[in-house]
């Protein structure tokens, strides 16, 4: 993916999330006070407007502006997570203008480690790592960089699913209980939303190439 | 349900306009964020200063409590959301006269993680000394022995204000830190939500309750509490409010205690009252003395129908902070 492609996808969230908005506010409504949706919209749209006045072909920067941009925007709990993420992957593709297969494994990788680093949440907590994680067990394994970043994808699809049969421990669902079965979980959902939306950019820009 | 506003993804910024006009010879906006509001200061005086903060919604809390004698700053998130890490630091820069600092938010996950990162920042960048104060006082919310795991809801109004008496009289961070923790871990709160709030941007209830239904121990944003049930009345309603608290407080006859009735929203003063005299019933029963009252709107959660009573354990230390002038846009105390 160059640079162009990379922010396309970065700028490409925010239609993304006005989609689903009501959705993630549905979601959200069972487990927490409703607003997901708007709180993801708000933020990626944000991110969009800064990000298409740039000029920067470094995806490493563009990675942090997009973090720092959300995370200014939305506070909250999903702000300093997903900032904590875009800006441990930035690091990891700093001054680079293209990305190579490698170089899009280590920024999940990293990005992934990042939020697990500030929300400390495992699999079963009923939360945004049930999508992120899964994907980060397929990254570490040995196969190649191409088969892992797209098989990711089914893996988070199957780890957002799962949320509908865990009971919550983290964050304000937390008080639930038992009352949070049955319901997936807002933030993983809106965390696939962002790994779909990369595989749909990811996958043109190989058409691109060929 | 039906609001008064304009475009409703704009409802904090144009609050906070108005907020801004409204009382402008006390407060002023910092130039460098639009979300962090200071009271007007003289940086003659020395003093450690007192940052709050917490997402919209709860007015008067937070924003309303930026004043002589309460906090010297606030950061103002999105409605129910905490503010992002860069207002709350420039709202403690902004009144740094002494490198000191006390931030006191609720025990939320995103607060804890947007006020601990604005911590490092202004420690790293400014050497300023931040304590953070973590608001728990919903025993609702978590059993006894689990108190960690506790929500802040409106005994903050009181943990506030003892901070701000403190640093107003001069004491030095350590002895500020101390005394607001003790006003923390002495004031124990809990609620009852009778109607839910809508949210400005979707226009939705925030949670399910029925026209005659209650839910007792409900949090300020919708999070269930301890039993849901047929609405009861304002003695029935109080007795187990009151039951619960005191079981949590260990209180013997003739201690007192400072109360607050705080109103959600959409509850009448009336309500309010009728509440607050059957409480004094049940603690003057138990031989409690109160030592203080304030009955009114002080931690709401938009227009949710409801209360919350909180109940600060006072001593020869808290007297003085609780009856410390107080002087913000929202509350005034002489």
């Amino acid at each position: 993916m160059n640079a162009k492609e990379w922010k396309s996808f970065l700028i490409g969230l925010s239609d993304i999330m006005k989609e689903n908005r009501d959705y993630l506010c549905e979601l959200d409504r069972y487990l927490g006070d409703g607003d997901h949706g708007v709180t993801m919209a708000e933020g990626w749209t944000a991110v969009k407007e800064h990000l298409e006045e740039m000029e920067e072909t470094d995806c490493g920067k563009l990675s942090m502006k997009a973090g720092k941009i959300f995370l200014d925007t939305v506070g909250s709990s999903v702000g300093p997570l997903y900032a904590s993420g875009f800006l441990s992957g930035a690091r990891c593709i700093k001054e680079k203008e293209k990305l190579q297969n490698e170089d899009l494994v280590e920024f999940w990788e990293a990005f992934i480690e990042g939020v697990q680093d500030r929300g400390q949440a495992e699999i079963g907590d009923k939360t945004t790592l049930d999508t992120w994680l899964p994907i980060l067990g397929e990254l570490k394994k040995s196969k190649a960089p191409e088969t892992k970043l797209l098989n990711a994808n089914e893996l988070a699809e199957q780890g957002m699913q799962a949320t509908k049969d865990m009971v919550a421990v983290k964050g304000r669902a937390s008080r639930l209980g038992d009352r949070s079965l049955g319901y997936q979980d807002p933030g993983a959902t809106s965390a696939h939303l962002i790994y779909s939306s990369f595989i749909v950019h990811y996958k043109n820009s190989k058409i691109v190439q060929q | 349900m039906k609001k008064l506003i304009n475009n409703p993804d704009h409802v904090v910024d144009d609050m906070i306009k108005g907020f801004l006009k409204a009382h402008s010879s006390s407060i002023s906006k910092v130039e460098a964020h639009h979300r962090a509001i200071i009271r007007k200061y003289s940086k003659e005086k020395k003093k450690v200063s007192v940052i709050i903060g917490g997402g919209s919604g709860h007015e008067p809390a937070f924003m309303g409590y930026v004043g002589k004698g309460m906090a010297d700053g606030v950061a103002v998130g999105n409605i129910f959301a905490s503010p992002p890490p860069t207002p709350i630091a420039e709202a403690i820069k902004a009144v740094d006269t002494k490198k000191e600092s006390i931030l006191i938010y609720g025990n939320y996950q995103g607060d804890i993680m947007n006020f601990s990162m604005a911590a490092d920042l202004v420690e790293m960048e400014e050497d300023i000394e931040v304590k953070q104060i973590i608001v728990k006082d919903d025993v609702a919310s978590a059993p006894k022995g689990e108190s960690e795991q506790r929500r802040g809801i409106s005994g903050e109004f009181f943990v506030i204000k003892v901070a701000g008496a403190a640093s107003e009289m001069g004491k030095d961070i350590d002895e500020v830190y101390r005394l607001t923790e003790k006003a923390n871990e002495n004031v124990c709160s809990m609620g009852v939500g009778l109607t839910p709030c809508s949210l400005p941007q979707t226009g939705e209830p925030s949670f399910q309750l029925e026209d005659d239904e209650m839910e007792i121990g409900l949090g300020h944003h919708g999070e269930p509490g301890v039993e849901k049930g047929k609405l009861q009345s304002s003695s029935k309603v109080a007795e187990r409010i009151v039951h619960d608290i005191l079981a949590d407080m260990s209180l013997v006859k003739d201690d007192e205690v400072t109360v607050l009735v705080n109103g959600l929203g959409s509850t009448t003063r009336m309500e309010l009252y009728i509440f607050f005299d059957e409480v004094e019933k049940l603690l003057s029963e138990k031989g409690i003395r109160i030592y203080r009252s304030y009955v009114g709107d002080y931690s709401t959660s938009l227009e949710m129908g409801g209360c919350s009573l909180s109940l600060l354990k006072m001593d020869s230390e808290l007297k003085p902070m609780i009856d410390y002038f107080a002087y913000s846009p929202m509350y005034e105390q002489k």
